[in-house]
């Protein structure tokens, strides 16, 4: 382990923009878990008076059309939008993978299937293929996890179907092969390490995928339902004041989205230095 | 290597007039026509052959090893007196096929590119069967570099092949082999890409082994020369077939088939022109 933090040092001062960038995700993490619990008011709390109020002391990204504290919605809204991308990037990955080993070491009829099941999902347009699936299933976070995981898999699958099939006629299979080693165990201890890096690569993508594509579903209504604190109802229900001045009620959640997103881009590659251990030298 | 050494009647490895096929888009080819040998306890087999002659083929149906569209013609190979099939369909075949070990061509490759060689090593370990933990296998696995001189073999152990050189790696793999104490050893052009002084000691290793061990080996190469040194027995391929089977000094003091003798002259010295090396191949018209 001592190894590997000298490792993590080594990625990271070779790599500024990745070390910024991981060190944006802790502080993302730390929001999104005692945020709710450190911000100044209640974000659900209407204030009539203090309505369309711009930035200031008292409010320091404004506070919206019935008068609640951007701020604190904001900051409350990390929580909800990270569990949403993480769960559903989790569970692609996992079922992704692990589909897509096992249709690029055996080949055969499961290949056949699984490859144009993908194909049939890849031919929809995703965001579109994300709504009917809320829409069909019903507005709850749950279903919104799964359409966002749902969207996702084609990519781990066919990410980790080619990598596999491409080490599955290599020597060092052969060799784990000839010793007596089970098809499961070569997949496991083998191959599966060996497609980690480029797996990496395509999380901290669709990680930012993800969040958009929940804030996106939640800002043409088929998401999570207000009055909950989310960035994408945020963007949707600023975005008609936007027009008349109050550009803050849009703003600040919009940012927050779009430095959540290029975040997690910038992880990608210093994700996948931290999994090669090549790059350890 | 003495030619004249005498090996148990009853051979490891007998291939009786094996011929193996491929299924390709061109309809059925046959690689390997009617091939005969045998590999006793102690004995190093060599089997020389120019790239395609098939010397790889019958070892690779003989390991389990043969691509998906091959198969076995005619003929029969047979192991410790069991009949083997191209492939280890049947446990009892796998059971059998366990006490097989195989060195291959380049070694950087047959190695987990991102798994520390000691581990890998004790995979090895884990998988036949040897008893003890984590610390047992581990000194086990030491004990075993150290077996193939690998200098200080606790550093080596945590080394990730990329960090090895190429004779290092194939130590390595000859460790893996050898852990397994295996009653067949296969080498397939064991020392490719290595340079001369650890060719001889890669080769120098695997003979001593097999000799110490009397393990039956099987030396597959290009290099009639390396097999002359080496092998107490050579058997010559030439498109598919053996040309010639015969004691190791008695192939190059009197070599019976005109290919061996093309093989023999084609040797790389000093004083000879290049032509002398393009003479070997033969059509298969020419060949028959």
């Amino acid at each position: 382990m001592n190894n590997f933090t000298a490792h993590a040092f080594y990625v990271f001062r070779s790599n500024p923009v990745t070390a910024l960038a991981f060190i944006a995700f802790a502080l993302i993490l730390v929001i999104a878990f005692v945020g709710p619990f450190m911000v100044p008011y209640d974000p659900l709390a209407t204030d009539a008076v203090n309505s369309f109020a711009p930035p200031s002391w008292s409010h320091w990204f404004g506070t919206d059309q019935v008068g609640r504290d951007i701020f604190s919605r904001t900051v409350v809204a990390t929580r909800l939008d990270l569990l949403i991308s993480v769960v559903a990037v989790m569970l692609s990955l996992v079922l992704g993978t692990a589909v897509g080993c096992v249709a690029g070491y055996f080949g055969g009829w499961f290949d056949r299937i699984t490859s144009r099941l993908v194909d049939t999902i890849m031919a929809f347009p995703l965001f579109v293929l994300a709504m009917g699936i809320v829409a069909a299933m019903g507005n709850s976070v749950t279903n919104i996890i799964y359409a966002t995981a749902i969207i996702n898999l084609p990519f781990y699958i066919r990410l980790a179907r080619t990598e596999v099939n491409v080490r599955r006629e290599s020597a060092f299979v052969d060799a784990a092969l000839i010793t007596g080693n089970h098809h499961s165990r070569i997949i496991a201890v083998h191959l599966l390490p060996n497609i980690l890096p480029p797996m990496m690569v395509q999380i901290s993508l669709n990680m930012g995928w993800a969040i958009l594509n929940a804030a996106g579903l939640s800002f043409i209504g088929l998401g999570v339902r207000p009055p909950a604190a989310e960035w994408g109802i945020m963007v949707a229900e600023g975005a008609q004041y936007i027009v008349s001045g109050e550009w803050w009620i849009s703003f600040f959640p919009g940012l927050a989205l779009m430095l959540c997103v290029l975040c997690f881009n910038f992880m990608g590659d210093g994700l996948r230095d931290l999994m090669d251990p090549r790059k350890r030298t | 290597m003495d030619s004249i050494q005498k090996f148990d009647a009853e051979p490891v490895v007998s291939v009786n007039q094996l011929s193996i096929g491929f299924h390709t888009r061109q309809g059925d080819i046959t690689a390997v026509r009617d091939v005969t040998w045998q590999v006793h306890r102690g004995e190093i087999l060599g089997i020389v052959g120019e790239s395609g002659s098939g010397k790889s083929v019958s070892t690779l149906a003989l390991i389990g090893l043969l691509d998906d569209n091959g198969y076995i013609v005619s003929g029969s190979m047979t192991y410790q007196q069991h009949l083997l099939t191209a492939r280890s369909k049947s446990a009892q075949e796998k059971q059998y096929r366990a006490s097989m070990a195989m060195i291959f061509q380049y070694p950087r490759m047959a190695l987990n590119p991102i798994r520390r060689v000691g581990k890998q090593l004790m995979d090895v370990l884990q998988v036949i069967g040897t008893p003890g933990n984590r610390a047992v296998l581990k000194a086990r696995a030491i004990e075993l570099l150290n077996e193939v001189q690998i200098h200080e073999p606790e550093q080596r152990f945590h080394a990730y092949p990329f960090e090895l050189s190429g004779g290092m790696c194939q130590r390595v793999l000859i460790a893996m082999a050898l852990a397994r104490s295996p009653d067949l050893l296969i080498a397939d052009e064991p020392t490719t890409g290595l340079d001369v002084v650890t060719q001889d000691a890669i080769l120098g290793m695997i003979t001593q082994a097999a000799t110490t061990r009397q393990m039956a080996t099987l030396l597959i190469t290009h290099d009639l020369g390396l097999a002359a040194k080496y092998c107490h027995r050579i058997v010559v391929m030439e498109q598919g077939q053996v040309v010639e089977q015969a004691p190791a000094k008695a192939l190059f003091t009197n070599p019976k088939h005109p290919y061996t003798r093309a093989l023999i002259a084609a040797t790389p010295a000093l004083m000879r022109d290049l032509d002398d090396l393009r003479a070997v191949y033969r059509t298969p018209e020419e060949a028959a």
